[in-house]
């Protein structure tokens, strides 16, 4: 068993934008690089040009497809997991050698490889299947968040963010401090309603996910129609083409002269 | 309990390059990290116009590409049969020398037995001026087999196009249309656009059969049926001219909806512009009630009306015969709802909000500008709707007219290059269409001798086609002929098939770069593995040689004789020039070159270089100098710094003349490379605010274009909804002219070559029962994967290892699918084993599967049983190339009738639960021997 330190101010994480997620993956092989070479590495790659290559992954996007009632349409859902550095994370708890460990600085779930002894206990406890088991070093692996960069004084201050949110080309991703309710990310939970995953385990998960906006289609928007007034279309619009001004001064157009009224003239 | 120490600053680098990203066609910029010489890390330059730090899936996994198994290590010459992977490794002399001696027998004889084509070349500035130095009409990249009627129908009507020659206006879009899949082109720019959107409340609509991939966000999915989109967009088009919410000013000014046609039926000038004397088309002017040139700037040009010209001739304006066609019951939404799979109030609504965005959420922009007629405008008036197309329409037998649609539906709203709407990207616009020609007609191919021109370019009537007086095509894939007059990309997927056949002519020697032309690029791949493998009576070879050249051991290094292994993206120099497709932005021009961040461990040479040299070999004029000496010494970096194409115009635009402080023209500076290097390997000029829009008729912005050799002068690019081009391969149809289409060919011009944009059904499903073959069958990209190049990674194969065939629920129930059964998959050439997955998200008449997952056994440095082959599967066996034969027994190829455009998503199919529930795909083809490498 592995205690939990005092809760901290600062509570580093990842706030995920499933309105924005197009599943492209982009995230998911810039962690794997970043992170086999980094504090986790390597990620071992089993058989990785036979069949049924696997390996370890820290984050990985997952599709669904989804039909949710009064909606004429299904919807595709990407969904990325990784881990979501629980405030009372049972993966830690359960630790027998204290190789799982949550900072008490930030909040960041680690798993020290020096005294990891591969028991596979943390990834029973982890209910969101946040934890993968490398066989090649016989212990376990995990999101990191990337604490090698985001306070890596080699890199770039603009580089100091986890990989997939430097990665993420639709801007799903987000990182930052969820215990200061200031903050950009908190600020974003709060307007688009993030929500936590399975809250009802009871594990405090620090990372949120934005749920997809209302969609504007024809379920959730109001019909609109363009006039239809008896009569020849083509007359009317002989008519309106009559009408035309030119623009020989080219300040005046007939975008300027109410528009919308003359049309239906 | 204390904590671990943790190492919060490692540097697991030793060094950081920039360079230019190789793992798809959208060209990021990329930071390579390095330690010892060894990749370690990749990520996207947060200083890049295209990808601004963002990466993507690949792009990210550019290390396993790097260092694939797959790599080809040393030149290779065949010494088994074809395709029994039996070689002997050469050195680089050797190779070179075989080929030299190939090729110059080619060039000593008749330059145009040598067919080369590129593929995916990134490189055209340079393979397309070498095969013109070479002397050969038959080149071509892949354009031809990808989206050239899309290319061409937006040359052609507004001299712009979607994907490298324009995008919409991220910024100020409010409604943004995208059509058929699109995740394999600019994927991050859109990536990128879709997610600053969504924030900001644009409205996203898909039509795609599919709902997947950028679907899968978009605010509403139309999932149409395949090959109907042109219906639906007409649809929308009679809805808006009905309502007259379309934009007459814009359309008065600048296009050509004024513009007088002649009404002659019968004569050979009907349906031409009315010219005067000097040439100019003619417009009527309201306030004179005479005719006057379509520039005058004191006109009042009539949009509709019929007239009488002085001299007796009757005409009508553009605008009229648009409307007359538009406005007929055939294009209303009940008309075409139900081929379409779209409901008639979906169509009415959607044409109610584009109206609505269009005209009562204009923008409007305090940047005042002066237009081509010296009128100035004190605003930028913008209309926010924007679209963005790609292979959902290219890919059909009507994807030309279908896009002309497109174009039509943005230009009746007035949305290109205007705020909120479309924008070109530099170099772009250019002449509609360009004014470069292709050569190669007969008696322009002479044995030793250059081409006196490209053999790409734009025909605008007849006398431009390379064909000889027989009508019989000249260049070995029939483009520029009366089979696809419009092949501005010429048509890669015939090229194989016609050699076999010799028809027109036989070849001598095959060059290919990049190409996967005996699996996935390939239409019929089980036939095109026999043309490859063909003998004539006396045992040798149909196609007598082949060279390829390839980083990876693709499917097609099998089939080859002469092996010239290249570079991976990371070891070479490469510009992404303004010459070829830039990566510009709307806001302005932008290149960027590669250069190598590491060196090859192999006996590989980089393509272009090896090019040069193969080239000065020959002695072909622009490589070499008089006294026999290589122009490019220094490779391909030496001409990337150093030619010419015209006085101070190269590859580069940036960091020319001396001290690199010129840009667009300037001599060479030799020390281009490094300013590049300095600059994070890109070069970008944002233009200023006045240049920024309206740029086909902005008077600063075409001064300025045509200083950087954008344009040959400083002319408007006048939209061409009526395009007359197209009107006069219609009259040559009609018998008038000196040059006329032979009797079997006229029907099917004068059919398809309509100066207005129509819509006709994709001739497979014509030509097929429909009760034999009920279904649609397309695929879809990955974002992930880029083609065949995907499956050798070793990261990207763990996210899709292989692939299904997806179908709607419904549609399966009544075929008693279950998912997860395997399934037999048969067109009218063939049939295929995959397994299902049923999903609601597709039409349901449609199924369809990732594109070119399925890999042939033994390819790749895959190992047997790898998930691809075993499992995956192709519908390219499917797919012939040839239509099946008409009247007369003549089989066109499966391509666009205009642009000779490989209709893949024609396909037309029936699904059955197979008798054999093995996990096993079918066809499976022989395992490919790993190549043997006798020394």
């Amino acid at each position: 068993m592995t205690s939990l330190p005092p809760p901290s101010a600062k509570k580093l994480g990842l706030v995920i934008d499933l309105d924005t997620c197009v599943g492209c993956q982009a995230c998911v092989t810039s962690c794997k690089e970043w992170n086999t070479q980094g504090y986790s590495e390597p990620l071992t790659d089993t058989t990785p040009y036979g069949a049924d290559a696997s390996g370890v992954w820290l984050n990985r996007v997952h599709g669904y497809e989804v039909k949710e009632q009064g909606q004429d349409q299904s919807r595709i859902v990407h969904f990325p997991r990784s881990c979501l550095h629980c405030e009372t994370p049972a993966c830690v708890t359960v630790c027998p050698t204290g190789a799982s460990y949550k900072r008490a600085e930030d909040g960041i779930v680690l798993v020290n490889p020096e005294t990891c002894i591969g028991c596979k206990l943390c990834s029973w406890a982890c209910p969101y299947g946040a934890r993968e088991y490398d066989v090649s070093h016989g212990v376990m692996k995990k999101c990191t968040l990337c604490v090698d960069r985001i306070y890596n004084e080699n890199l770039e201050v603009e580089d100091r963010q986890p990989a997939c949110v430097k990665a993420c080309p639709t801007g799903a991703r987000h990182f930052g401090d969820l215990g200061d309710a200031d903050s950009k990310v908190s600020q974003l939970v709060a307007e688009r309603g993030g929500y936590d995953l399975l809250p009802e385990m009871g594990y405090k998960p620090v990372n949120k996910y934005l749920p997809p906006r209302a969609r504007r289609d024809a379920t959730n928007q109001k019909a609109e129609a363009l006039p239809k007034p008896d009569g020849s279309a083509f007359d009317r619009l002989f008519v309106w083409a009559d009408k035309l001004l030119s623009g020989k001064q080219a300040t005046v157009r007939a975008s300027d002269l109410d528009h919308s009224s003359k049309l239906e003239g | 309990m204390t904590e671990p120490a943790v190492d919060t600053s490692p540097k697991t680098w030793d060094e950081i390059k920039t360079t230019t990203c190789y793992m798809c066609a959208c060209r990021c910029g990329i930071k390579v990290y390095l330690k010892n010489g060894t990749v370690k890390y990749i990520d996207g330059n947060p200083n890049h116009p295209v990808n601004k730090g963002i990466i993507c899936g690949k792009g990210a996994a550019g290390i396993k590409q790097h260092y694939s198994p797959a790599r080809l290590s040393k030149p290779l010459v065949r010494v088994g049969e074809r395709g029994s992977g039996e070689f002997r490794e050469i050195e680089w002399e050797e190779a070179l020398r075989t080929a030299t001696m190939w090729l110059s027998e080619v060039r000593n004889t008749d330059p145009k037995k040598l067919a080369f084509f590129t593929g995916r070349d990134q490189s055209q500035g340079l393979t397309g001026w070498w095969a013109a130095q070479f002397g050969t009409p038959n080149y071509a990249a892949h354009g031809g087999f990808c989206s050239v009627n899309m290319a061409a129908a937006g040359l052609y009507t507004f001299g712009g196009s979607f994907w490298e020659f324009g995008e919409p206006d991220w910024k100020h879009t409010k409604y943004f249309m995208l059509f058929g899949v699109a995740e394999d082109h600019a994927s991050n720019p859109i990536k990128k656009a879709l997610g600053k959107l969504k924030a900001k409340g644009a409205k996203i609509i898909s039509i795609n059969p599919i709902r997947t991939g950028y679907s899968a966000i978009a605010d509403e999915w139309i999932g149409i049926r395949p090959g109907t989109d042109g219906l639906f967009v007409g649809a929308l088009i009679h809805e808006l001219i009905s309502a007259q919410k379309i934009d007459g000013e814009y359309l008065l000014r600048y296009t050509n909806s004024p513009w007088l046609i002649v009404e002659n039926p019968g004569g050979a000038d009907d349906g031409l512009f009315a010219r005067n004397a000097q040439g100019s088309a003619l417009i009527w002017d309201g306030h004179s009630g005479t005719p006057m040139p379509a520039l005058s700037p004191d006109a009042e040009p009539k949009l509709m009306g019929r007239y009488k010209l002085p001299d007796g001739r009757r005409v009508v304006t553009s605008f009229q015969l648009i409307a007359e066609r538009f406005l007929t019951p055939e294009w209303a939404p009940e008309a075409v709802s139900e081929r379409c799979g779209v409901p008639v109030e979906t169509i009415k609504r959607i044409a109610a909000e584009l109206a609505r965005t269009a005209f009562e959420e204009q923008i409007e922009l305090d940047v005042p500008w002066t237009d081509h007629l010296g009128r100035y405008h004190e605003k930028m008036l913008g209309r926010p709707v924007s679209m963005h197309a790609m292979r959902g329409i290219s890919a059909h037998a009507n994807g030309f007219q279908t896009c002309r649609t497109i174009h039509m539906l943005q230009i009746l709203l007035g949305t290109i290059d205007v705020p909120g709407g479309f924008r070109y990207k530099p170099p772009f616009p250019k002449p509609p269409p360009p004014g470069v020609k292709p050569a190669g007609k007969p008696g322009q191919v002479k044995p030793n001798t250059p081409l006196p021109g490209p053999p790409l370019g734009f025909v605008t009537s007849p006398e431009d086609l390379l064909v000889d007086a027989e009508g019989t095509p000249q260049r070995i894939d029939k483009a520029y002929s009366w089979d696809a007059p419009l092949a501005a990309h010429g048509m890669m997927h015939m090229v194989i098939t016609n050699a076999a056949k010799k028809d027109p002519y036989s070849i001598e020697v095959l060059f290919m770069y990049m190409a996967n032309m005996s699996w996935n690029s390939a239409m019929n791949v089980p036939d095109t593995i026999k043309y490859l493998t063909q003998k004539e009576p006396d045992g040798s070879y149909t196609i007598p040689k082949i060279i390829y050249s390839d980083a990876y051991s693709s499917e097609m290094v099998h089939y080859a004789d002469l092996i010239l292994p290249d570079t991976t993206y990371l070891e070479r120099w490469d510009c992404i020039s303004m010459l070829d497709r830039p990566i510009s932005e709307a806001d302005g021009p932008a290149d960027s070159i590669r250069q190598p961040v590491v060196e090859p461990d192999r006996d590989v040479r980089p393509f272009q270089t090896m090019l040069l040299d193969l080239g000065n070999r020959l002695g072909l004029p622009g490589m070499t100098r008089t006294d026999g000496s290589p122009r490019y010494p220094g490779g391909y970096a030496d001409y990337i710094v150093n030619h010419e194409r015209a006085p101070g115009i190269g590859p580069l635009a940036g960091f020319r003349g001396p001290n690199g402080k010129a840009q667009g023209r300037g001599a060479p500076n030799p020390e281009q490379l490094q300013h590049y290097i300095d600059n994070g390997c890109h070069w970008y000029y944002e233009l200023p605010d006045h240049m920024k829009y309206y740029r086909h008729v902005n008077w600063a912005y075409l001064d300025w274009a045509t200083f950087f050799g954008f344009m040959g002068k400083p002319e408007p690019v006048i939209h061409q909804l009526y395009c007359e081009p197209l009107q006069k391969f219609r009259l040559a149809a009609q018998g008038h002219g000196k040059i006329i289409p032979p009797t079997e060919h006229r029907k099917r011009i004068q059919d398809h070559f309509d100066p207005i944009p129509f819509w006709y059904p994709p001739f497979e499903g014509e030509m097929v029962s429909g009760e034999e073959f009920p279904m649609h069958a397309v695929t879809q990209r990955p974002m992930a994967m880029y083609h065949s190049w995907g499956s050798q990674n070793s990261w990207l194969r763990q996210i899709l290892g292989r692939n299904w065939l997806y179908m709607a629920r419904e549609m399966a129930a009544k075929l008693r699918i279950a998912d997860g059964d395997w399934v037999t998959v048969t067109s009218h050439h063939g049939q295929i084993k995959g397994q299902a997955k049923l999903m609601d998200g597709v039409n349901p008449e449609t199924v369809w599967t990732w594109n070119a997952i399925g890999k042939r056994s033994g390819t790749w440095g895959l190992q047997a049983g790898a998930d691809e082959a075993k499992k995956g599967f192709l519908l390219n066996h499917l797919i012939s190339e040839l239509l099946p034969e008409r009247e007369g027994g003549y089989r066109y190829s499966n391509s666009d009738p205009v642009t000779g455009q490989a209709a893949w998503y024609d396909l037309r199919v029936r699904v059955e639960k197979a008798a054999d529930q093995s996990a096993v795909s079918e066809p499976q083809f022989a395992t490919l021997k790993k190549l043997r490498r006798a020394k």
